[in-house]
């Protein structure tokens, strides 16, 4: 990363807030503002025009989905900015929000357990920085148990290569994670976008996207 | 013969030490304090007859009917006294239940007077009238037929001493009755004398047969069963209890998700940050990864934990959306249709969302099925939830698939459970739940 990136963080728990602080700090993120609730991360985030934003769900004043929504509204005014959500559980209906807010891109929906793994949490955040969509692995694997015609076509392997899509991931990367080459995974790839009937891309996150928005359209259809 | 001490007459009266104790004088007490009670009921009970017995008696000495006038005001006066009598029985149920107390230690119901009307309305308040009717019109004559009996016994034993006193006068050739002769002298008394002190521990029993039965019948028309006014009554502080436990767990919820499960985050997130520095070749190196890992171990424990007090996507999405999220888990086709209006009582909600979780968990493990539905709507006074599968059916809650604690939980709700699973299926579960426009 060249540019330093400019980070408005919100967090209702004050340790976790300066733990995530102090986090960004160590990896060179710039935190403009870290605040506790959905209206100052709004006022945050409109005066610093952050690189990022990075906000938990449930949060003052309603301690619903108060930071989901302000994330979304954001995305509203600025399409094009990146946005990552911590979330506590794993909720598909949140994950399609945040995917159908601004360009569809740039949006990051992870479990709060995942800035444990300090480096791979990082990771994401420069990815979603970076143009990419990040997507919680659990998320994934709820929304592959939906058992969808389409879907059950795909092969095991399959199912893995689409995950790992789904989280993002280049095709470099997900080959490194499975252990085989990069060909074999461009041709599950294209194997994939055929049998869910996708146009073949070089877009890996348009590929992404456009396979999420499939998984989560009503099943009833 | 029970060793302890009787609690009520009918006990006592089996008794061996019956004479002895001092029972019969509670069942004499009993029986004498009866008598105002009882005659002042007759007189009004005789207000009621009144009519009829103007009726025969104009027949019988005259042969036509009697005056209008009088009809009319005897049948007034007849039809007052019957519509008061729910009324008037209120109070003399409460005497006649203390009264109880004298021939009987067991507990009585205290019934509450919960207003005019009820006393119309309510099956309780027709038994008390009921029972003014015994009091008024059988014991009268029950009592009568004792006291004859006490009488002639008081004359046998007496007998001597009337014929001796008869005899006293010169010249005098009185003859006194007793029951079955007479006598003249007060030799000849003696035997009936005899007999009579022998009939002293008959009539003894008898008095205590004559209360125990006037017990018997107090108890069966005052002491009632708990009505349903009482039974609802207590069905809603049931309901109370299940409110006010789930207001609780929703607070437990709130705690552990505001307070412990960021600051075990936050914890963790530390502790990842140490280990960027701390070596890999650090003494303290393999201890600081352990407490990570158990960490992360006890954030997904802590989870868990949470979810199962009260899950969050139900506080988040409300009932509609929780239930959508546990479709998209479900690893069946599972779809959802939801038509509901306005705020569901937070009972209501857990209930019904534990219900389709319960339900959609049995059907992913014993129907075999393919696809299910869950169909959310409201009716007239309820939440209907229905969850129906293609499965094989033959769900059976006598084999405990987990619809019994279902069906426990439902009730603590105030609502119920219905089932229809065939053999071969389709199995339909149908949970209707007190939802009040």
């Amino acid at each position: 990363m060249a540019a330093v990136t400019r980070v408005v963080l919100a967090e209702d728990e004050v340790l976790l807030r300066e733990g995530l602080v102090a986090l960004l700090t160590r990896f060179d993120f710039t935190v403009c503002a870290a605040v506790g609730s959905a209206p100052e991360l709004l006022d945050a985030a409109r005066t610093h025009q952050p690189d990022l934003v990075l906000t938990d769900i449930r949060m003052p004043p309603d301690r619903r989905d108060d930071g989901l929504r302000v994330a979304v509204a954001l995305r509203a005014e600025r399409p094009r900015l990146p946005v990552v959500v911590l979330s506590q559980y794993v909720q598909t209906g949140y994950a399609a929000a945040l995917l159908d807010s601004g360009d569809g891109q740039r949006v990051g929906y992870l479990l709060k357990d995942r800035v444990a793994e300090v480096t791979e949490f990082v990771d994401t955040l420069r990815r979603v920085t970076a143009g990419g969509t990040a997507i919680d692995p659990d998320v994934v694997r709820q929304l592959l148990h939906r058992p969808r015609d389409p879907l059950r076509a795909l092969s095991a392997r399959e199912r893995e290569v689409l995950a790992l899509l789904a989280e993002g991931r280049s095709n470099a990367s997900i080959a490194a994670r499975l252990h085989v080459t990069e060909a074999a995974v461009g041709k599950h790839v294209g194997n994939i976008l055929l049998k869910l009937d996708l146009p073949p891309s070089d877009d890996t996150n348009r590929r992404v996207l456009a396979v999420l928005t499939y998984l989560r359209a009503d099943p009833a259809g | 013969m029970t060793p302890e001490r009787p609690r009520h007459l009918a006990e006592a009266l089996r008794r061996r030490d019956w004479l002895v104790s001092a029972w019969p004088w509670r069942a004499l007490a009993y029986l004498v304090s009866t008598v105002p009670i009882a005659g002042v009921l007759a007189i009004g009970l005789l207000v009621i007859g009144a009519p009829l017995l103007a009726a025969l008696n104009a027949f019988r000495q005259h042969g036509r009917p009697p005056d209008l006038p009088l009809m009319l005001f005897l049948a007034v006066g007849s039809l007052t006294v019957l519509a008061l009598a729910p009324i008037v029985s209120f109070p003399v149920a409460v005497v006649e239940r203390w009264r109880l107390g004298l021939v009987d230690g067991r507990p009585l119901p205290v019934p509450r007077w919960t207003g005019l009307a009820a006393r119309y309305r309510s099956a309780a308040g027709w038994r008390e009238v009921a029972y003014l009717f015994c009091l008024g019109g059988i014991a009268p004559i029950a009592y009568w037929v004792f006291l004859l009996l006490v009488l002639l016994d008081i004359g046998l034993i007496a007998s001597p001493w009337l014929a001796f006193n008869s005899t006293s006068e010169p010249g005098d050739a009185a003859q006194v009755i007793v029951v079955w002769g007479t006598v003249d002298t007060a030799g000849e008394a003696v035997p009936y004398a005899i007999v009579g002190v022998l009939l002293v521990p008959v009539l003894w029993y008898a008095a205590g047969l004559l209360a125990a039965g006037q017990a018997a019948v107090v108890r069966w028309t005052l002491a009632r069963p708990v009505d349903a006014a009482a039974l609802r009554e207590v069905a809603r502080s049931r309901t109370r209890l299940v409110s006010a436990y789930e207001a609780e767990r929703r607070r437990i919820e709130r705690d552990l998700h505001d307070g412990a499960q960021p600051r075990l985050t936050s914890l963790t997130l530390q502790l990842g940050l140490a280990r960027l520095d701390v070596g890999e070749d650090s003494p303290a190196a393999r201890p600081l990864a352990v407490a990570h890992d158990q960490a992360r171990g006890l954030m997904v424990m802590l989870r868990q934990l949470v979810h199962g007090i009260r899950p969050q996507s139900l506080t988040d999405l409300g009932l509609a959306g929780a239930v959508r999220e546990l479709a998209d888990a479900a690893p069946v086709a599972v779809t959802v249709s939801a038509d509901l209006d306005g705020e569901l009582p937070e009972i209501v909600e857990t209930t019904a969302f534990f219900v389709v979780s319960e339900a959609l968990g049995n059907v992913v493990r014993h129907a075999g099925a393919t696809r299910a539905e869950v169909r959310l709507s409201r009716t007239d006074g309820d939440l209907v939830v229905e969850v129906s599968d293609d499965g094989r059916g033959g769900a059976d809650p006598s084999r405990g698939t987990g619809l019994t604690g279902l069906a426990d939980r439902v009730a603590a709700a105030d609502g119920r459970l219905l089932l229809a699973s065939p053999p071969d299926g389709p199995t339909l579960v149908r949970v209707e739940l007190p939802w009040p426009r």
